[in-house]
């Protein structure tokens, strides 16, 4: 096992450094500049901005250079806020992500699984209905649909949540509210059909019938036996939707004014921002990877017949 | 505990004249739009920016809230000589936040910073406009002892103009002109807009910075004229979603939003806290002077011609704009000089009279804009316009923003959308920008005649000769050449409940310092 945590390790680094060389020259190709703006600046003072940020070198010694940078741990100067490093806004604004992610996920999982459960004892009744009815819209109704439409009822109608924010001095911890339910909807959802139709089809196979057999109790069969088995899908599904939940907060970030990396992710790919679309791609890629690794090792537990050597 | 209340309660009314002598009230909650690049003003580019900027800087000169018009700052008076081309500044004793003096030497000191070409300020080409020997120095061609500012003594600064450049006092209100505080900047180096280090020597000092979240700054204790600054606490709210931002203003969560969404344009026109004025800018579309057959003024008159803008400002675009026929706007002391009037009857024929009667064997082009709703709306209405009218196959290429800057920086495109918002109100900011080779005359329009105009109104002085000759530029420009099609006139929007709030006003530059703004 511990070999296999070496191995796995040692596997990122690689796909990391591939990851970083593809964007590094797909974000130049883009047209257009950091540097352009609706009054042009003139030759003469771009030359000196290219020269402040060794713009002026070939493509391949500004690659160079940045590898030697990431390997120091400096992410460089951002080109768009020129009073912070690419660091800073990374430290400062990944744990509001990370925040918003976790406390998304827990809700969806939390309310996910438990109405999967509901929906799948009770199956083919009204519970079962309700809830995989909400759970076809949490599906279908995107993000930047849910957001203003909550915003709409809880603050500007109903006047009980502030509209945005992010617990600040004004509204406190209140203000997660709305993005966190909005964020969630769309994993709350599928979760809820992923467990239903994974309890299902556990509840029927051989060994959940010996158990029925062997006398146990209802609930001793779903929490000791179904659950384990019919959460396999579940957690797989689990590596990628987290990832995604941190990198798909970009929307529930502009709407809420989260202030989180999401944000930067995608300003800085409107302003040409190179460093700091870097800094975020980078970020975003070891979550996604240390994600997969985490999910692979959760599998060896739930599932007997996994091992890794 | 009797004695310790009775004790508290003398204690507080022995404070309580001095406490409310003075006292500031009111916390401004403002929707900023993006956020701020930073507060360095040699590093800044935008409008959220200049909005900060008016707080927590201030340079000789300030900006009058009523009209923009230029009021003494840092400088109390000044002088003017050798023919307009040089002003003396006499500098009042005023100190940083942290008590420094702030002296003729920080001007020099800041705006060498400023222009210094490692410094790759992207705004230096601005005061690089005015200031002699600014240009050479910002592009190597000298160094630094060709910029032409001086300090006399400590109390007085002097600078030497390319000209006499009479709108030099409105352009001296931008950040670019502004300050830095240079010792601060030496002990903490790109760090020192951080909270904590941060100095400033404007009526606010900052009190808080958190990127994404917030921006505040509290009454600045040694501003020259603290007893004029009344509110308590400025709050400047980043909000990159227009609707998020427009709905915090709906629900009470902000005291002035800046923009308004489009969609709820005609809901925001019903409240009374919609405030609308002509803003110095002008939409207009930009054609290639040089590319065949838009080389041929009669062409380009044409399709001036067959456009309504009356249609686009009251059906489209719906903020109250005006019509232009030219690219200045109208200002005190000047009348633009217009180019033809909608007649299609006309444009047909001036069509007809280059080569393509009804159109015919004009080749197919595009109208270049940058993606977004109204853009979209307006390039669509011109599109049928002019192929309606003159017969002519359009289609409508939309890029996004970066890559639109850069398709037309390189050129590469035959009809653009493009605006431009006046640096300072004088004519010249809409009309110098043309002259042939200029870096933002993209349609690569060139007539000496005009070029000769522009230079010599640079050498005038303040007057109507001088107003004269830049109407003659723009005759030259639009009434003869057509080289680009005017659209209308920009207005600022913004959602403030005057009722509430007092020093506020609507002016063409859309600029309202915080410094006049107090609760009511």
């Amino acid at each position: 096992m511990g070999k296999y945590f070496i191995r796995r390790f040692l596997g990122l680094l690689p796909t990391l450094f591939v990851i970083i060389t593809i964007s590094f020259f797909m974000i130049r190709l883009a047209p257009g500049g950091p540097f352009d703006e609706e009054k042009a600046v003139p030759q003469e003072i771009l030359v000196n901005i290219e020269k402040k940020y060794h713009m002026d070198e070939p493509i391949v010694m500004q690659y160079g250079r940045y590898l030697l940078d990431i390997l120091r741990g400096d992410l460089g100067p951002s080109f768009r806020y020129p009073d912070h490093d690419v660091n800073f806004f990374i430290v400062s604004s990944l744990p509001t992500s990370l925040l918003l992610g976790s406390m998304s996920m827990g809700l969806a999982l939390f309310l996910g699984i438990g109405s999967g459960i509901l929906c799948a004892v009770r199956q083919n009744t009204w519970v079962d209905y309700f809830f995989m009815s909400i759970a076809v819209m949490g599906i279908s109704i995107p993000l930047f649909v849910i957001g203003p439409v909550l915003m709409y009822f809880f603050a500007l109608k109903m006047h009980w949540l502030p509209t945005s924010g992010w617990v600040d001095s004004r509204a406190g911890w209140i203000t997660v509210l709305m993005p966190v339910v909005t964020l969630a909807s769309y994993y709350f959802a599928y979760l809820a059909r992923l467990s239903r139709a994974s309890i299902i089809e556990t509840l029927r196979s051989d060994y959940v019938r010996t158990a029925r057999a062997k006398g146990l109790s209802g609930p001793v069969i779903m929490f000791k036996h179904v659950l384990k088995g019919a959460m396999l899908p579940v957690v797989s599904y689990l590596g990628p939707a987290f990832a995604a939940i941190m990198t798909g907060s970009v929307v529930v970030e502009q709407i809420f004014r989260v202030p989180g990396l999401g944000k930067f992710f995608v300003q800085s790919a409107f302003n040409r921002d190179y460093t700091l679309i870097m800094g975020t791609v980078i970020v975003y890629s070891i979550i996604l990877i240390i994600m997969n690794f985490i999910v692979d090792i959760v599998y060896s537990f739930l599932d007997p017949r996994i091992t890794y050597k | 505990m009797k004695k310790i209340l009775i004790a508290f309660a003398i204690f507080a009314l022995a404070l309580m004249p001095f406490g409310n002598a003075f006292a500031n009230k009111g916390e401004l909650i403002i929707t900023n739009g993006a956020e701020p690049q930073g507060l360095d003003h040699a590093q800044i580019s935008g409008v959220p920016e200049h909005r900060i900027f008016f707080s927590l800087f201030e340079g000789l000169i300030s900006a009058n809230p009523k009209d923009a018009s230029p009021l003494p700052g840092v400088a109390e008076s000044w002088t003017v000589s050798n023919g307009g081309k040089t002003y003396t500044f006499k500098l009042r004793k005023t100190t940083w936040s942290d008590g420094v003096p702030i002296t003729a030497k920080t001007f020099v000191d800041s705006w060498l910073r400023l222009l210094a070409p490692e410094t790759a300020a992207r705004y230096a080409w601005f005061p690089a406009m005015f200031i002699k020997g600014a240009e050479d120095y910002n592009s190597k061609k000298g160094m630094k002892d060709v910029v032409s500012i001086r300090a006399i003594d400590d109390y007085t600064f002097q600078m030497d103009l390319v000209g006499p450049l009479p709108y030099v006092l409105g352009a001296l209100i931008h950040y670019s002109f502004g300050i830095a505080p240079l010792h601060v900047i030496d002990k903490h180096g790109k760090d020192w807009t951080k909270p904590g280090n941060f100095v400033g020597n404007g009526p606010f000092v900052l009190e808080k910075w958190e990127p994404q979240k917030q921006l505040s700054a509290v009454p600045n204790p040694k501003y020259w004229d603290k007893d004029n600054v009344h509110l308590e606490r400025v709050v400047y709210l980043p909000t990159d979603d227009n609707n998020t931002a427009y709905n915090m203003y709906l629900n009470k969560e902000s005291d002035w939003a800046t923009v308004i969404p489009l969609d709820q344009l005609s809901e925001a026109q019903l409240s009374d806290d919609y405030q609308s004025g002509p803003y110095l800018g002008t939409y207009y579309y930009v054609i290639q002077n040089e590319k065949k057959p838009f080389d041929d003024p009669r062409v380009r008159k044409a399709l001036s011609m067959s456009i309504n803008r009356k249609h686009i400002v009251e059906k489209i675009t719906r903020k109250g704009e005006s019509p232009a026929l030219s690219m200045v706007p109208p200002m005190a002391g000047y009348t633009p000089s217009l180019g033809d009037a909608e007649n299609v009857e006309k444009a047909k024929q001036l069509l007809a009279d280059a080569g393509f009667p009804g159109g015919k064997g004009f080749p197919e082009f595009k109208i270049l804009y940058n993606t977004n709703e109204a853009h979209k709306k307006i390039a669509e209405y011109v599109q049928q316009a002019w192929n309606e009218n003159l017969g002519l196959k359009v289609t409508l290429m939309n890029q996004e923003w970066k890559t639109y800057l850069n398709t037309r920086r390189k050129g590469d495109f035959t009809v653009a959308r493009a605006g431009w918002i006046g640096d300072y109100q004088d004519p010249n900011t809409f009309l110098d920008m043309f002259v042939s080779g200029a870096g933002m005359n993209g349609g690569k329009y060139s007539n000496s005649g005009f070029d000769n105009l522009i230079k010599k109104a640079a050498s005038m002085e303040a007057g109507p000769a001088r107003m004269a000759a830049l109407q003659e530029a723009e005759k030259l420009f639009i009434t003869d050449d057509q080289s680009v099609i005017p659209i209308y006139g920009y207005t600022s929007q913004n959602m403030i409940n005057m009722n509430k709030w007092g020093g506020w006003y609507n002016n063409t530059m859309d600029w309202h310092p915080t410094k006049d703004i107090f609760m009511k």
